[in-house]
């Protein structure tokens, strides 16, 4: 499966055409070939029963995010109501915003989705320790740092140049939400190492490894079958 | 990216590559002599290019103008950062503002590699005619002029670049739609840029501003920093309180604790764009003047 994943990855696949490249490889051909067909392979998957997929086209990718914000605004809407010990005020302000920016989100999708929204989603939060500080600000985390690869990843997918603007407007405040929790973790973590490449370049993450993460929160599992 | 790796993942897939590519194993190994990682992120722009015919994909005119126009960006946020940390004693939040610095030259690299792999022209220092940070036109005396020395008007003075240069970046997108590699390293910076204005906000809300790390504007002001000088960093056709996105009304989309959502929820749960035109009125000729 791992292997899977890697096969598809749109940034290693452009490396590996890279590397053929500049090694001066004169059968670059064959091998950027047997690279691509085996990629195309991987398109073909088809949904899992059970699963709920978010379906092709701009309202497929209008549900990814659909899927990611039902997530974080349960989590957010947990967070409030009941939040870890000694919370500070101000700790408190700022996640009372996050959560009314991502019920916003989720709101928004929703609306502009209409009868093409897939259905909602069941949060499974039980490996989160909701009393815990750092368990609670860690998951923060993972979920707008994720938050930013998903929208940086799935976007050249995006057809419609109003939504791809939309899409925009909503990951920067992502961004902002990851570096603030990046601050309240470890003062200064704004631009952590592990989401930032060598080149002062975000990391962006294709759909699957996205909802890899995002379904380990997900009684709801979901899958991007269209965009592997 | 480890270029050794990936002829791992090259083997997974294609078992017989080492065999194909024999003849040539020694230029292979030698390719980290190729250079730095600087030379290597720029191999996939210059991939972008010999490989359109497969997918559609080609650093057109456009492209390579969107792309300088955000080395132009870069450019000035760098040598803002830089200058900033040479001040001697401005800077007290040391690992904030040297944060910001390496990533802005970074970017610097990374988009003037870009460019040139893409067969266009980057611009650079010298293509200014001056720079200014204090806003004041060519003159080092505007209104931001004790930006290098007193450290709430640099902080003030990264604001506004950090707000305006994500505004930026958002505007570019459409210029970019379905671009994978153009579109993905555009947003990647500007995910950066954003992290960065964040932090900013952050730092000042520290000492005492009443800010937040993303824009919460109201129905009158766009520019919720409380510095009425960089108003029109807020402003535009698509101003920071704008609130339908696609046609939908924000405000009455319920919330979290009521039937409607807040002005203040629904301008700073969504970023805007700014137009490259409206960026260049905010930029020149205040802050930098290019030479004809």
């Amino acid at each position: 499966m791992k292997t899977e994943t890697d096969l598809t990855n749109v940034n290693v696949n452009m490396a590996r055409r890279s590397f053929l490249r500049y090694a001066g490889v004169g059968v670059a051909g064959v091998g950027l070939l047997s690279v691509a067909s085996s990629c195309h392979k991987d398109h073909n998957l088809v949904p899992t029963a059970g699963v709920t997929d978010v379906g092709s086209g701009d309202y497929g990718v209008l549900n990814f995010a659909y899927a990611l914000e039902q997530l974080e605004a349960a989590f957010y809407l947990q967070v409030i109501a009941t939040p870890y010990s000694n919370m500070p005020s101000v700790e408190l302000a700022f996640l009372t915003d996050i959560r009314d920016h991502e019920v916003c989100h989720r709101e928004f999708f929703k609306a502009a989705l209409g009868t093409n929204a897939i259905i909602g989603l069941t949060p499974d939060f039980s490996k989160i320790d909701f009393t815990s500080r750092a368990a609670v600000l860690g998951a923060a985390k993972v979920f707008e740092d994720l938050g930013v690869t998903a929208y940086d990843g799935i976007a050249y997918y995006i057809q419609n140049a109003t939504y791809l603007a939309i899409a925009g407007g909503i990951v920067s405040v992502e961004a902002r939400h990851a570096a603030l929790i990046g601050n309240l973790l470890t003062e200064g973590n704004f631009v952590s190492s592990d989401q930032v490449d060598a080149n002062g370049l975000n990391i962006s993450n294709k759909p699957s490894a996205v909802l890899a993460g995002a379904n380990a929160y997900l009684k709801t599992k979901v899958s991007a079958t269209s965009f592997s | 990216m480890n270029l050794f790796s990936i002829v791992e993942e090259i083997e997974k897939i294609d078992p017989e590559f080492n065999d194909r590519i024999s003849p040539r194993r020694d230029a292979i190994k030698n390719i980290t002599s190729f250079g730095s990682k600087v030379a290597v992120a720029a191999i996939p722009f210059a991939l972008g290019n010999l490989f359109k015919k497969a997918y559609g994909q080609t650093a057109s005119a456009s492209v390579i103008s969107v792309l300088n126009f955000a080395l132009t960006l870069e450019l000035l946020e760098a040598g803002f950062y830089n200058a900033g940390i040479a001040a001697s004693g401005l800077v007290t939040d040391t690992a904030y503002i040297t944060q910001i610095q390496g990533d802005e030259n970074k970017h610097v690299t990374f988009l003037t590699s870009a460019i040139t792999a893409a067969g266009g022209t980057p611009v650079t220092k010298a293509s200014f005619k001056y720079v200014d940070y204090t806003a004041g036109s060519g003159s080092m005396n505007g209104p931001f002029a004790t930006v290098f020395s007193n450290y709430t008007t640099f902080l003030s003075v990264a604001l506004a670049f950090e707000d305006t240069g994500v505004r930026a970046y958002k505007g570019q997108a459409p210029n970019l739609l379905g671009n994978q590699t153009y579109l993905t390293a555009a947003l990647d910076i500007h995910a950066v840029e954003a992290r960065h204005a964040s932090a900013i906000r952050y730092l000042l809300s520290t000492k005492g501003l009443a800010i937040t790390p993303w824009i919460t504007s109201t129905a009158a002001n766009s520019n919720d920093t409380g510095i009425s000088q960089v108003d029109g960093n807020y402003a535009g056709a698509t101003p920071e309180n704008t609130t339908t996105q696609g046609g939908v009304n924000i405000l009455n989309l319920p919330s979290a604790t009521a039937s409607t959502t807040t002005e203040a929820t629904a301008t700073a749960a969504f970023d805007e764009p700014l137009t490259m035109a409206e960026v260049l009125t905010l930029l020149v000729p205040a802050f930098v003047q290019l030479n004809s």
